[in-house]
């Protein structure tokens, strides 16, 4: 398995982040790095062996269905880069 | 539809249940709110804040999934499905993937041509919901994050919808089932029950699926009907056509009753779904599986067979008085004062929905309680008022609830029943009635209810209509 830099950039496309061409090139070598370290995982017998889902072996953190205030709406407004009183505002996302 | 096709429909349907706060956080879920005022850090997708899972979530998720016939998995996790949408703070929703909480299930549905028809349900599972964004703005589009979080449950259904009829009942039957639970409100003009469809059509006998598309914004269950019927014949007219059908999604729009297709340059979506590090496993344990049978009810279905058995109704009239848990408790109700099931049954089907229906109230509002309904209808067993009394009495009752014993008191409407008082009434209408008598006695059968009418209306209505017409057929013939 290898990454090329057609891959990176659609991933970089799918996470809204921009590189340059240096930075392409040297994110497309890391990832082949990690995945050619993956490779060598892949040669163990893993048949049974459950997946794992989460370093910790804990289960079941709930909460009770109990009210906590919320936080002022001064509060949860301020650091958006642009909003009203009540809202947040971002640029238009449809046009009628 | 062309009978050449047949339609393949998949419906994946989102309830927002109804717990007090949201699936990760504490912040309220109440519906309403002023703007973003129902937000926390965690809700708001600050960095560094953790999620915490609301117990009665998963509750009622597995609460759903044992009422639809589902495999309850004794272990699920959460997944992150990763989109950019601004109403989504987070950037991700977490959401359930691989190990869905419940999975291969079924409902039963009742065809109108008497048959039934089983639709699976390939999984159930927990997720959160989106904020609003508001469009209607010239500039701006603006975001109201109070929804974000609120507990979602997304069911699936298989393919295995033929007809957008089949469609319209699976909707009713799970609608039915949760409010039967008490999780969801069911409301999908508000939105709190909302509902996708996948469809495709292919020619009958053929195996493969044909190309499918999915339609969305369907707010209502007759919409969901209507959106299906048109899409289905769309596909069909492109085939027959020659051409091609392509996959894409299409926003029904109620207004003009076309699907059409939704403008925004979707890419082909790539989620990349992993395990969600921030929330542990949700195991289900036998203790945690019993406690949650123990707060099942009796469900659509076993309430309407007992009801069937127990108090000898008709399929229809069980069906009707099951259609919501609220009308069945009114029903069962009148039956702690009187045990005339068939009676009971009649006046919640004409009388009360009537007024439920023109009114648009719900039953829990209606203004005569059940105890003094079934008072009513023993009144009339008893032959204390008559029938047609009865449906006066209720409308007083309508307006104060008062116990229809008070108010045949204080209206003096006791039903007259001694044979020589009414005798003496008839008597007195047929000598002021001459004509009309010989025009009975010349064969003319029609005017008895003329006779009738003119004695009831002597005795104020008050009179026992069968008693009137034995002793006015009894005089009539001794005339003859």
């Amino acid at each position: 398995m290898s990454v090329t830099k057609r891959d990176v950039e659609y991933i970089a496309r799918l996470a809204r982040l921009r590189f340059n061409d240096e930075e392409l090139e040297s994110y497309t070598a890391e990832l082949n790095e990690i995945l050619n370290y993956m490779e060598k995982l892949n040669e163990l017998n893993t048949e049974t062996v459950e997946p794992l889902s989460h370093p910790i072996e804990n289960v079941n953190v709930f909460r009770d269905d109990k009210l906590i205030v919320s936080i002022d709406r001064a509060d949860a407004l301020k650091n958006a880069p642009s909003r009203d009183e009540e809202f947040f505002k971002v640029p238009k996302v449809i046009n009628k | 539809m062309n009978e050449k096709y047949e339609a393949v429909i998949g419906l994946e349907v989102h309830a927002q249940l109804l717990t007090d706060t949201k699936i990760f956080c504490g912040c309220s879920t109440k519906f309403g709110s002023a703007p973003n005022t129902n937000v926390c850090p965690v809700c708001l997708g600050q960095p560094g804040v953790l999620p915490v899972l609301n117990k009665k979530v998963v509750e009622y998720t597995v609460l759903m999934g044992l009422a639809t016939n589902c495999t309850v998995n004794r272990k699920s996790i959460f997944a992150r499905k990763h989109y950019f949408y601004p109403d989504l703070p987070k950037n991700y929703q977490i959401s359930q993937y691989e190990e869905p909480i419940c999975e291969y299930g079924h409902i039963t549905i009742d065809l109108k041509d008497g048959t039934k028809k089983k639709i699976g349900i390939t999984r159930i599972h927990m997720e959160e919901d989106a904020g609003k964004s508001i469009h209607d703005q010239d500039f701006d589009t603006l975001i109201d994050l109070n929804r974000t979080g609120t507990p979602l449950m997304e069911i699936v259904s298989e393919p295995d919808i033929r007809t957008p009829e089949e469609a319209y009942l699976y909707l009713t039957k799970l609608k039915q089932i949760l409010t039967y639970l008490g999780i969801c409100d069911g409301n999908m003009e508000e939105g709190s029950l909302r509902c996708d469809a996948n469809i495709s059509v292919r020619l009958k006998g053929e195996t493969k699926f044909g190309t499918k598309t999915e339609v969305k914004n369907m707010n209502s269950f007759r919409n969901v009907e209507r959106a299906l019927a048109f899409e289905i014949e769309r596909q069909i007219d492109l085939l027959e056509d020659g051409k091609e059908i392509i996959q894409q999604t299409l926003l029904w729009d109620a207004d003009s009753n076309v699907a059409q297709p939704m403008r925004s340059k979707e890419e082909a979506h790539d989620y990349r779904y992993f395990p969600d590090p921030d929330l542990m496993p949700v195991v289900i344990e036998d203790k945690m599986l019993d406690e949650i049978k123990k707060q099942m009810p009796e469900l659509p279905d076993a309430k309407k067979n007992r009801f069937i058995e127990k108090f000898a109704l008709p399929s229809y009239d069980a069906e009707i008085l099951t259609s919501s848990r609220e009308l069945a408790d009114y029903y069962e109700k009148i039956l702690t004062v009187t045990s005339d099931y068939k009676s009971a049954s009649n006046w919640v089907m004409t009388e009360v929905l009537k007024v439920v229906n023109e009114e648009k109230i719900d039953i829990t509002d209606f203004p005569v309680s059940p105890e003094n309904l079934g008072k009513l209808i023993e009144l009339i067993n008893n032959k204390t008022i008559s029938g047609k009394i009865a449906k006066d009495v209720f409308t007083e009752m309508l307006k104060s609830n008062r116990d229809p014993e008070t108010i045949v008191k204080e209206k003096n409407l006791v039903q007259i029943t001694d044979s020589s008082e009414i005798e003496s009434i008839v008597e007195k209408i047929l000598s002021n009635n001459q004509k009309q008598v010989e025009e009975f006695l010349s064969g003319k059968e029609k005017v008895l209810g003329f006779l009738v009418g003119q004695i009831m209306r002597e005795t104020k209505g008050k009179a026992n209509p069968q008693i009137v017409n034995d002793i006015l057929r009894d005089k009539l013939s001794s005339l003859k």
